[in-house]
């Protein structure tokens, strides 16, 4: 029975095929093209490395990348191993919470960082009446991360919780019978058996920041990360082939990350997400 | 039951977070109902903003109700088709087209806007119609409907259902129709409130694709939000939040048939 199926398998996949191929493989070899097709040539690929102002972008948007996705790896493996090992009333009510901003548009977690931290924000508020002093930070980098963090945090403590509902408590209870402290334990046997989570949920939180778009339109007026930078180049400048190029480089840059972390922690965690 | 003074620390930081991510929503909810925000609640509640942004921007919650559902017929059309052949297939080619249909998650939604602009921007009747927005939408949603149905049908062996349909004489579609599509159902139902959901919220995509005429939700936000007084764009905000509410409940009830299914037939 499985030759005489080939036609009627692939007669399911066509319809599939043919909308990738007419608008997402086909787009993006243009894109390819065009990034080569200005005054540099190809050699517009490399310019993201001799513009300053290009390579400044991609520093300043990969280090806040990787600085939210530490910290949204830590606070999550925190809490996301706390809330996996205890039961108590309002358990599923805290987990409902961590992970109700996960399907937000960025331009609405762009604008909670302005209620939390603009000008009439909460932190400005709380400042005002502690210590008199203005503490505003939503349109800097600070307020980026912020906004970073809380798109970021319900993404990885999904996958964390999945990996930690698979820790055996056996294994811990071992290795404190054997006189392992409580830090000893967390660092020989809890951390080893999460380590493909933390990668893998950690690739996602560094490719989503590197790509974040929504969030930075609203806060980044003063910002480059590299999306902006590229929105400018395209809408602003009318430069289309340095902004193919650089969305190209982003591209890369978001699927390299996701492609690693599997190699490394394999396909069954990442899937997970 | 005594709890330990770690717990205690342990559940204070994880309230910390859960205020992180909830007392902004709260803060803006209310901003949206309130009469001036920089006076504060004293200045009373009032729904006239909420109506005020249904004047201004109804059309646009109209549009995105209608891509959002054209976009799920089309995930439903090719995608549950697709994840079939996938789960069917298990060689490199059916692995690599996986990872082509994936690829849309891992490559920013910018990008994949400017590549749909510089191949068919100049389409003027295609560029300018919602149906422009609906294929970026489709490209971004539909490996998650994939992977949600693939997961399901990776639960349990459909191939032995089908070969039992078959020797009493059951046709491909009738068993594609009669064996497959019933049992993948948790999974097509999980997938399509995701679609759904991430469809009705997209941005990045959308504000590269959209003109003056076709503004969808999330768009007219972002608008709002650097046009508006606050409180225009707090109530656009809620009443974009009371649209999702009833999504993003489904979601947590049904969103994960995978580990439900794993958990009872396997172990590993």
């Amino acid at each position: 029975m499985k030759h005489s199926e080939y036609p009627r398998l692939i007669l399911l996949m066509l319809p599939v095929a043919i909308v990738f191929l007419a608008f997402f493989l086909l787009p993006m070899a243009r894109l390819i093209l065009i990034g080569g097709s200005g005054e540099n040539g190809f050699s517009e690929y490399l310019s993201i490395f001799h513009t300053p102002r290009h390579f400044e972008s991609l520093v300043s948007t990969v280090l806040l990348s990787a600085a939210v996705t530490i910290a949204a790896v830590i606070i999550s493996a925190v809490t996301g191993v706390f809330l996996e090992r205890n039961r108590f009333p309002g358990r599923e009510v805290l987990i409902s919470m961590l992970t109700f901003p996960l399907a937000f548009p960025g331009v609405v977690i762009g604008f909670l960082v302005i209620m939390l931290a603009g000008r009439q924000g909460l932190a400005n508020e709380i400042s005002q009446a502690l210590t008199g002093s203005r503490l505003v930070f939503a349109y800097s980098m600070a307020g980026l991360f912020t906004g970073y963090l809380y798109f970021s945090i319900p993404r990885v403590i999904l996958t964390i919780m999945a990996a930690a509902e698979k820790l055996d408590p056996a294994l811990e209870e071992a290795a404190r019978s054997l006189g392992a402290s409580r830090w000893q334990v967390i660092r020989d046997v809890i951390l080893p058996a999460l380590k493909p989570a933390l990668i893998a949920s950690g690739a996602i939180a560094f490719a989503t920041a590197m790509g974040a778009f929504g969030t930075a339109f609203t806060l980044a007026t003063n910002i480059d990360v590299l999306p902006m930078t590229i929105y400018t180049e395209f809408t602003l400048n009318a430069n289309f082939a340095t902004a193919a190029a650089l969305s190209i480089v982003l591209g890369t840059i978001t699927w390299l990350a996701l492609y690693i972390s599997r190699s490394i922690a394999g396909s069954t965690v990442a899937a997970a997400a | 039951m005594k709890r330990s003074r770690i717990f205690y620390v342990n559940l204070a930081f994880t309230l910390l977070v859960c205020a992180f991510l909830i007392v902004p929503i709260f803060l803006s909810m209310l901003a949206g109902v309130t009469v001036n925000f920089f006076q504060g609640i004293k200045s009373g509640l009032t729904l006239s903003w909420v109506i005020e942004v249904w004047s201004l921007y109804a059309d646009t919650i109209f549009l995105s109700l209608l891509i959002a559902v054209a976009c799920l017929i089309c995930n439903l059309l090719i995608g549950v088709p697709a994840a079939y052949v996938l789960a069917r297939k298990s060689g490199r080619v059916a692995r690599m087209i996986e990872e082509t249909l994936v690829l849309p998650i891992a490559i920013p939604g910018l990008a994949i806007a400017l590549a749909l602009i510089v191949t068919y921007g100049g389409i003027r009747e295609f560029r300018l119609s919602w149906l422009f927005i609906l294929v970026g939408h489709v490209l971004y949603t539909l490996p998650f409907m994939i992977r949600s149905v693939l997961a399901v049908l990776s639960s349990f062996d459909f191939r032995t259902l089908e070969e039992g349909a078959a020797s009493l004489g059951a046709g491909f579609w009738k068993r594609f129709r009669t064996i497959i599509i019933p049992n993948c159902r948790a999974g097509i139902l999980a997938g399509s409130l995701m679609v759904v959901t991430l469809s009705v919220g997209e941005f990045n995509l959308t504000w590269m694709l959209h003109t003056p005429l076709t503004k969808t939700l999330p768009v007219g936000l972002a608008d709002s939000y650097a046009s508006m007084r606050l409180e225009i764009g707090s109530a656009y905000t809620l009443v974009f939040l009371i649209m999702i509410l009833p999504l993003l409940i489904a979601l947590q009830l049904y969103g994960r048939p995978r580990a439900a299914k794993t958990t009872i037939s396997d172990p590993e």
